[in-house]
């Protein structure tokens, strides 16, 4: 892997002007979508994109009007990873030489339907980096709970009534799942953190082999929010410490944002539909949980 | 021609094909009874005998994934599966012909649980008649081999770019050796040139390929998948015809009829079975019996013409199905019979189903078919469908 160091920083001055991903047909507010863009620019044009079914493939490939003005593929519900993964591998065998071979996947595709995939890709060590768009639910079926949707949240196969708060389970940990695989490169952003987002999918650009970023992208649709929050929303789950910004290189673990004090959750937590039914108790567990988690991070990750 | 053979499993033929293909990406999670030509190819990786990308896949639907990716650049491809794999894979079959990759697969036809079963039948593959596939299905290690290579170049034809099966039976054909005459490298090379596509990605002309089409598009790309697969019917015609003049090895193409000139008894039947069928054509003919033998080559596309031109000629027919459509009927039975009702003209027929979870057909249960086929003839029977040498009860 090229040192860190010799990567040059991505920012707003030298990013390129070109667009890879636009005319799609995404709701007003998409975060899923300002990461396939911002990722593709950075990624360049040699670069083959390949996304499960989910909200970017269903916006973004509508027979005649295609919204990539890259090669990229939709793949089925569970094949994303080994599909980049032959994409990759015959490019290869064909002599191809200097490109990338991406996958955007939903939570759900990422951490449900398409993790067998995935795992193997990792294993194999395949040239593939692989962003999961993480908007909490499978929001192109209509706001369906995945594995990673938090606790508390209100979706339509988790309703919030008088017995059940809604989704009672918290969510999975990707990031350390991923890692534990002893991947090359790993990491965690938000597209509340662009620069950060950015700089990441520059890194995981040069590595040689499987690299993974779990980008967390606001839903306005699902969520409940306006659409004109939805980068400030982003940013807003990182400064309360329910969204963390992590990367794991070379077998180790490093926190890239350690705030002294969080923002408010109940904040956070209130400024959205999914989580207005939350009871003082139900904030109380989140918090709880986020803070078991700082605990283990910041002993053991700085 | 030189002569080169060697002593080998259908399984190994199956891989002496692939090597002489040259794909550049293999992609095959291992299951019985296909096991071993996943580990020949690795093996011929290691040698340095095939130049090919050979992908650990962690599952068969990541097989088929794979395959397609790679296919989706332009890169020659196969995978291989059997039974439960196949079917995990059902979802990637269907994927695979709609987006027109000409990936190629072997088959190693086996039974599907419950009850657990890694012997021989057919159900795997005739349960996936729909997914799109051309599907071939061989009768000995040879042809095994010999239809690899056609394969890639019927799969690959511009005006067909449909993927397509090699079936051979588990066991029966996946494990017993045999002398297979192995085709010279140049000659291969000469048969089969490289894959050339234009339904793929590249860094000079991209695509977004795998897309979604509204309801007003979908009918007319179906119907361009369908004529693809009738137009792989004179291509497999013409690859058969410029295979026996390169290889001086024939296969009729879509069917293959034995003893069938003057027959007024035949028997429809697919793959290994074949073999003894022909045996027992023989004992009776010499017994002065009119019988015949037709092979189904290819279950698709389905060889309708071949069925009704021997239909308008025989008058009776009989059909052994290694499968079993619950419910109904044996599967081949119901494309063979589809095919004879376009003819106006009487033909007694009966359905034979069995050899079902590995086991065997016998000479003297063939030999019982031909004899019920005379005799339902004579009395002028009705049609029937018959689990045949049942250890239990039949329902009738």
């Amino acid at each position: 892997m090229t040192k860190v160091l010799d990567i040059p920083k991505v920012n707003a001055k030298n990013m390129t002007e070109k667009e890879f991903f636009y005319g799609h047909k995404a709701c007003a507010g998409c975060g899923g979508s300002i990461a396939v863009r911002l990722a593709l620019k950075v990624l360049g044009e040699r670069t083959y994109s390949a996304l499960p079914a989910g909200c970017m493939s269903a916006v973004g490939f509508i027979f005649p009007q295609m919204a990539f003005n890259s090669n990229a593929i939709i793949t089925t519900f569970p094949g994303s990873a080994s599909m980049a993964a032959g994409i990759a591998a015959g490019a290869k065998a064909l002599g191809q030489e200097d490109f990338k071979t991406v996958v955007f996947a939903g939570d759900g595709g990422t951490a449900d339907i398409g993790f067998q995939a995935l795992s193997g890709m990792i294993d194999r060590n395949d040239d593939v980096l692989y962003i999961c768009y993480d908007n909490e639910a499978y929001m192109n079926t209509g706001i369906q709970k995945s594995g990673l949707t938090p606790y508390g949240t209100k979706t339509t196969t988790t309703p919030a009534g008088q017995n059940i708060p809604g989704t009672i389970t918290h969510k999975k940990n990707l990031f350390e799942i991923i890692a534990a695989h002893d991947i090359q490169y790993a990491a965690t952003a938000s597209i509340g953190y662009p620069q950060d987002f950015l700089n990441k999918v520059n890194k995981a650009k040069h590595v040689k082999g499987a690299s993974f970023i779990h980008v967390y992208a606001s839903c306005p649709t699902g969520w409940g929010t306006p659409t004109e929050t939805s980068v400030e929303i982003a940013k807003d789950a990182v400064d309360a410490g329910l969204i963390f910004l992590a990367e794991y290189e070379d077998g180790e673990y490093k926190l890239n944002r350690n705030p002294k004090e969080f923002k408010s959750v109940e904040e956070y937590l209130k400024k959205q539909g999914r989580f207005k039914h939350m009871s003082d108790a139900d904030i109380q567990c989140v918090i709880e949980n986020r803070d078991k988690k700082w605990e283990r991070m910041r002993k053991n990750w700085l | 021609m030189k002569n080169n053979k060697i002593f080998i499993s259908g399984d190994e033929a199956v891989a002496q094909g692939v090597r002489l293909s040259r794909p550049h990406v293999v992609a095959a999670y291992p299951i019985t009874p296909q096991t071993i030509t996943v580990e020949r190819l690795s093996e011929m990786v290691e040698a340095g005998e095939m130049d090919a990308e050979y992908m650990h896949v962690e599952s068969e639907h990541s097989a088929i994934s794979a395959t397609m990716g790679a296919s989706a650049v332009g890169a020659r491809t196969f995978t291989a599966s059997s039974s439960q794999g196949l079917l995990y894979m059902a979802e990637g079959l269907h994927y695979c012909s709609g987006g027109r990759w000409p990936v190629v697969m072997m088959n190693a036809n086996r039974s599907v649980a419950l009850p657990w079963s890694i012997y021989g039948d057919q159900r795997d593959s005739l349960s996936l008649l729909d997914s799109g596939w051309i599907q071939v299905y061989v009768e000995d290690a040879q042809e095994a081999l010999d239809m690899i290579i056609q394969a890639y170049k019927i799969a690959e034809h511009k005006d067909v770019l449909t993927p397509m099966m090699v079936n051979l039976d588990g066991f029966i054909l996946t494990h017993t050796y045999e002398l297979v005459e192995i085709p010279d490298q140049e000659m291969v090379d000469h048969f089969l040139p490289a894959f050339e596509t234009p339904n793929k990605m590249s860094f000079e002309n991209p695509k977004n390929l795998g897309f979604s089409s509204r309801p007003d598009d979908n009918t007319e790309f179906k119907y361009q998948q369908n004529e693809a697969m009738f137009n792989a019917i004179d291509v497999i015609h013409k690859t058969d015809e410029d295979f026996a003049a390169m290889f001086g090895r024939k296969y009729h193409g879509m069917v293959e009829e034995y003893m069938c000139e003057d027959a007024e008894v035949v028997l429809v039947a697919l793959g290994s079975v074949c073999g003894t069928v022909r045996v027992v054509v023989d004992k009776l003919r010499a017994e002065g019996k009119k019988v015949g033998l037709l092979k189904i080559r290819y279950m698709r596309p389905f060889p309708v013409e071949e069925v009704k031109d021997l239909a308008k000629r025989v008058k009776a027919m009989g059909v052994i199905d290694k499968d079993i459509s619950f419910g109904y009927e044996g599967t081949v039975y119901t494309n063979v019979n589809s095919a004879i009702s376009q003819i106006d003209k009487y033909v007694y027929k009966s359905n034979f189903v069995g050899g079902l979870g590995g086991r065997d057909i016998t000479k003297a249960e063939i030999e019982d078919m031909y004899n019920k086929l005379f005799a339902g003839l004579e009395n002028k029977s009705e049609e029937t469908v018959e689990f045949f040498s049942l250890n239990v009860e039949g329902n009738d």
